[in-house]
């Protein structure tokens, strides 16, 4: 009988939170989404208006939070992978050195680092001026565009790709990856037909790991771009923290979650779902 | 192949991952640097974007700041207690999870995953929803704590999980064997053993909590934190004097990191005492002594 309830007593504490602070404020969301009004005097009252009004008016801003996040995870996965690659392999007695140097950025401040880019990409850093030189910065400037934004999370989110990578391949067997060579497989089709697949789980995992805060991200869009770079998450920041346009803001963020929600499950359809619930059988 | 004879190039070719792999560690790393550097920068006005030349001004002035100091102490004040608070409700959590089967375990499994999954913003749109229609919370320390609990919960559980999925279960059994009680296996063995894991998993809330600056941009009423006074210092230019608390943290936190990995080596020796899967059950005099 102790047996059975022990668990329920273990979870009891952080599963209320959890439901309280983070289920419950959903339905509230839910709730001043559907509100009508001006501010001061918000009424519920089924106000579905709020919801094609938010698509119709911010289309644009949804349309380009998935496409910077969606950059911004293609380009995390083709730096992730080689990295995470060098240190489960290669790294030898460097591994920890170099886990570390993953892991340094998350120390410093998330705006801090994001200014120090706007430091790096600002007109008169020696950086434009190379990247100038190549013909990637059009008119001399790299700030205050989309490839600086598209920059900006990428390096953010990087390490969230890095890890889950890292920690499919250490626990790789790399007797596999002997097998496919005794059998004459060349590295290429090894890699791709061997060390990709077992490694996919912690491709999954990164990937989503990077594209979901990536698509609300409001910060590197604030610092690093322009006017025209304004992600979703800069919309709802600024409906409701600076317009009160509360009923607004909540349908935004509602459409937001739904709209990666539905985006998840399909991947996670195509992907496979280990990854994510990580659940015991990954161990 | 185009290359041929040019042992450079083979060598480049052998390497070229290890080459991009080290390339992508020293980008990462750029920031960093550029945050350290433009700490002994001396700016002709208020933004501290390009480099005038160098001093020690700000080091020593450091903590001459007040709204900043202030910042500072609330931000540190609020990731310890959010830290204590996650890391004990996260790791009952997470032994439920492991050492039970129980009606509801995918559905508290899958409460775990969900704010994970979840954008900041929404996150942090929903508590203030929340906090303004239920109206019993004033936006404030208050309201900062229980959203910086809530986002770190699940992270503490996936770091403790990840330690208890690992662990050796004979250890817990040969210490009931020699007469040790329930309760006793747990403070003798099993704490000692996930130890480094909540460790890790607190020094993950710490870090989680000082940095957060969406959510708790929504929710911290006329409260200032650390990340939110850069935010509000961002439009009037920047002193300098963040870049060196940013730089005091960092070699905070790397000697806190340091410090796990040394109590995770310390945990490691503990665990290898056991005698290797191949020798079967007999267990070598000296493994009693490692509890």
């Amino acid at each position: 009988m102790r047996r059975r309830v022990a668990p329920y007593f273990l979870l009891g504490p952080g599963a209320a939170w959890l439901l309280l602070f983070f289920v419950v404020p959903l339905y509230y969301l839910g709730e001043l989404s559907l509100n009508s009004g001006v501010f001061g005097s918000y009424e519920f009252s089924w106000h579905w208006a709020n919801y094609s009004d938010a698509l119709r008016l911010y289309d644009t801003q949804f349309v380009r939070s998935f496409l910077y996040a969606g950059l911004a995870t293609l380009f995390a996965l083709l730096l992730a992978y080689p990295l995470a690659y060098t240190i489960a392999f290669k790294a030898g007695r460097w591994r920890n050195v170099l886990l570390f140097a993953v892991v340094a950025p998350f120390f410093t401040t998330y705006l801090i680092r994001t200014l120090a880019w706007e430091t790096i990409l600002s007109d008169q850093s020696p950086v434009v001026s190379v990247l100038d030189a190549l013909g990637l910065a059009p008119e001399g400037h790299v700030l205050a565009t989309a490839g600086a934004v598209i920059a900006g999370l990428t390096y953010n989110f990087l390490p969230f790709m890095v890890l889950p990578i890292y920690a499919s391949l250490e626990r790789l067997d790399v007797r596999l990856i002997e097998a496919g060579k005794d059998l004459y497989a060349s590295a290429t089709q090894t890699f791709f037909r061997v060390t990709l697949p077992l490694s996919a789980p912690g491709v999954v995992a990164g990937t989503l790991l990077t594209f979901i805060p990536a698509s609300g991200d409001y910060v590197n869009a604030q610092f690093l771009g322009s006017a025209n770079n304004q992600m979703i998450g800069n919309v709802i920041q600024s409906l409701y923290l600076k317009q009160s346009d509360y009923p607004a803001a909540a349908a935004l963020s509602f459409v937001l979650m739904a709209l990666i929600l539905i985006l998840v499950l399909v991947y996670i359809r195509f992907a496979g779902s280990e990854a994510l619930m990580g659940e015991e059988a990954a161990g | 192949m185009s290359g041929r004879g040019g042992n450079a190039w083979r060598w480049l070719r052998e390497h070229a991952v290890s080459i991009v792999g080290v390339l992508v560690v020293l980008y990462m790393l750029i920031p960093i640097a550029v945050i350290f550097g433009f700490s002994f920068n001396d700016p002709a006005g208020r933004y501290n974007f390009t480099w005038v030349g160098f001093t020690f001004s700000h080091w020593s002035n450091a903590f001459g700041i007040p709204e900043l100091n202030e910042a500072l102490l609330t931000s540190l004040k609020l990731a310890v207690l959010a830290t204590v608070i996650s890391t004990a409700i996260g790791t009952l959590m997470a032994l439920a999870l492991v050492r039970y089967e129980f009606f509801g375990r995918r559905a508290a499994n899958f409460l775990i995953v969900i704010p994970m999954a979840t954008p900041e913003v929404v996150m942090g749109s929903a508590l203030l929803s929340f906090f303004l229609l239920i109206g019993t919370f004033s936006l404030g320390f208050e309201t900062l704590l229980i959203a910086h609990v809530m986002f770190c919960i699940s992270f503490v559980v996936v770091v403790v999980r990840s330690r208890l999925i690992g662990f050796d279960r004979y250890l817990e059994e040969a210490a009931k064997d020699l007469g040790a009680s329930g309760i006793q296996t747990f403070r003798l063995v099993t704490l000692p053993l996930i130890m480094p894991g909540i460790f890790g998993a607190a020094m993950l809330a710490f870090a989680l909590s000082i940095d957060d600056f969406v959510i708790s941009n929504f929710n911290s009423g006329t409260t200032v934190t650390f990340p939110l006074y850069i935010f509000g210092a961002a439009q009037r230019g920047i002193p300098v004097e963040v870049n060196v608390i940013a730089m005091i943290l960092f070699f905070f936190t790397v000697t806190a990191m340091g410090f796990a990995t040394w109590q995770q080596r310390r945990a490691e020796k503990m665990t290898s005492v056991r005698p290797e899967q191949e020798s079967t059950i007999a267990v070598p005099a000296g493994a009693p002594a490692a509890t």
